[in-house]
């Protein structure tokens, strides 16, 4: 079978034939499956924003495919694929328009074509999903806090239920409580419909407690793709790119340079604490 | 040292509106920033601390008690350009900043306002894009920098009024983290080398951890106030505020809970690293 979503030597250049031409996209092959919780890191004009428009059909290729079931979008109904396909951009409270927050989150819904019924049921089920409770969706979106306004915004990406949910730095400016609740929110809609989600991140401690697979843009192109503890090992490559590793894998790297023979691969805290713990023999207490 | 902002008794309120009721954001706050220091203040969103940062440069004005900005009263309207000389401000977008098509021309735009001579206009602004590291982009566009670049220039357009303190308000929430770096460190070395003061709103902690002082706000209020490293030790009191601490001491706080007696003191990477090193190898 087909992966659910997958590019095929995917290239997009902009201002092409100009003197400011830029290979923004160049050559990549990927692809994502059903259920997978995708991580997405590389510096600031990597390639990485350029690429995920790409997956909803936001941008055509300049050569290459995007297929989604393995069909090449640009050949079936564009506009269906971005039902299928959810995109949640950055700062994406800034969009709420609507007078009401059920009513913003009933956009997208709305222009499926649902019946009232089916929409209303959508509204309250993603509501649910990202903790915004009934006597909310009354209000104007703009009472709200900046942390309910961000779940309200991505509630209405959501509301469509899409196969696949791609979040470009869904937590940027919030404080760490509501950077963890807008994650579980995450997780707990992949959990709920077994969507895959795409998330860009720069904090490489969250992508460290949250995803499943890595994958490392550099210049235009997919420099890493694995799991995030083959990812971080490669610290240095990290580091000459202006990425990080998480502060748990600095540490456990200056273990291993002042001579502990100790598994550096090791990236959350409770991977640390549990390494730590097995070298004390099991048990800390004297 | 002296202080060089004063909160005495401070309220501030945001007035009702058609669709708000009146929003008490802090009550009889006091504070002093001290000249010279690099002071982080960290909390949960709705906290009060960019209303507070707000207060320093005279954006918003109390609606109780006073602010002293470096002796001007922030309520004495004739005051205020002598109030933002002194202190600058820096915010969280880097394109909500920037004014002009050419970066030096960006950075000219305050001095030109205070009605500097263009001579001495060239020579603050060479100064300020130096210091930040940005001289070299002088005549780039800004639109075409990265967000890191950006907001140093937005850091070179503030120094090039030659300012005695800057306020930034979550100026890294928008930057990866190769520009994160840039940003903090110029913001450090400014404090370190021109002894400009230094107020810096953030949510990460291991920008926090960069200050000599921190200041925790909760609800409008003051919870912690100490050197980052005492500040991080209190786990517990940073979780009730919504805060978390940075991993090397979350390590060590969650090793402490199943029974070791590790010093959380131990922030940075090579502190933790050395406190486990002879956790590993010795003892037990």
């Amino acid at each position: 079978m087909a992966p659910l979503i997958q590019t095929q030597q995917l290239r997009h250049v902009y201002s092409a034939g100009t003197p400011f031409e830029h290979v923004a996209v160049d050559n990549i092959d990927f692809s994502a499956e059903a259920g997978e919780f995708i991580g997405i890191i590389g510096h600031t004009g990597s390639g990485k924003s350029t690429f995920i428009q790409h997956l909803n059909g936001l941008l055509k290729p300049t050569s290459g495919q995007v297929l989604f079931n393995g069909e090449d979008i640009w050949k079936i109904k564009t506009r269906d694929v971005r039902f299928q396909v959810g995109l949640v951009f950055q700062y994406p409270e800034y969009q709420l328009f609507e007078e009401t927050v059920f009513q913003d989150i009933a956009f997208g819904p709305r222009n499926m074509k649902l019946t009232e019924e089916e929409v209303k049921s959508r509204v309250l089920k993603a509501a649910n999903v990202v903790g915004i409770s009934e006597d909310l969706l009354d209000k104007s979106p703009f009472e709200l806090s900046g942390g309910q306004k961000r779940r309200v915004a991505i509630a209405g990406v959501i509301a469509m239920q899409p196969k696949v949910l791609i979040l470009d730095e869904p937590t940027a400016g919030l404080d760490p409580q509501g950077r963890n609740s807008i994650l579980d929110n995450i997780r707990a809609y992949r959990d709920a419909t077994g969507a895959t989600i795409i998330m860009v991140s720069h904090s490489m401690e969250e992508m460290a407690e949250n995803v499943e697979r890595l994958v490392v843009f550099n210049d235009a192109k997919i420099v890493m793709d694995g799991q995030p503890s083959n990812v971080f090992s490669r610290a240095d490559e990290l580091k000459n790119m202006g990425l990080d590793v998480p502060l748990v894998t600095e540490v456990f790297l200056q273990l291993r340079n002042m001579g502990l023979a100790i598994d550096s691969s090791v990236y959350t805290v409770s991977q640390a604490r549990d390494l730590i713990l097995s070298m004390k023999g099991g048990k800390l207490r004297a | 040292m002296s202080e060089l902002i004063k909160f005495e008794n401070t309220t501030f309120a945001y007035p009702e509106s058609s669709e708000n009721l009146a929003q008490l954001v802090f009550e009889n706050l006091n504070l002093e920033i001290e000249e010279g220091s690099f002071v982080a203040v960290l909390g949960h969103n709705g906290s009060g601390k960019s209303t507070l940062a707000k207060h320093m440069n005279s954006v918003l004005l109390p609606s109780g008690g006073k602010v002293w900005i470096a002796g001007y009263d922030s309520l004495n309207e004739a005051d205020i350009i002598n109030i933002r000389r002194n202190v600058g401000m820096v915010f969280q977008n880097p394109d909500n900043q920037i004014v002009s098509n050419v970066v030096e021309e960006d950075v000219a735009f305050a001095p030109e306002n205070l009605g500097i001579p263009p001579a001495e206009i060239r020579q603050r602004v060479d100064e300020a894009l130096k210091l930040v590291g940005m001289y070299d982009y002088r005549d780039h566009a800004p639109h075409l920098l990265s967000g890191g670049q950006k907001q140093r220039i937005a850091i070179a357009g503030v120094i090039a009024m030659r300012p005695r303190c800057i306020v930034l308000d979550e100026p890294t929430a928008m930057l990866d983290p190769k520009g994160r770096k840039d940003v903090i460190e110029t913001i450090s070395r400014l404090n370190r080398e021109s002894g400009i003061t230094v107020v810096l709103i953030t949510h990460h902690m291991s920008e926090a951890a960069r200050a000599d002082r921190l200041i925790v706000m909760s609800d409008g209020k003051i919870i912690a106030d100490d050197v980052p490293q005492n500040v991080f030790c209190d786990v517990k009191l940073l979780n009730s505020a919504g805060l978390t601490v940075p991993d090397t001491t979350a390590l060590l706080y969650e090793l402490n809970e199943l029974g070791a007696d590790l010093p959380l003191k131990a922030v940075s990477v090579s502190e933790c690293a050395e406190v486990l090193y002879d956790y590993i190898t010795k003892g037990n």
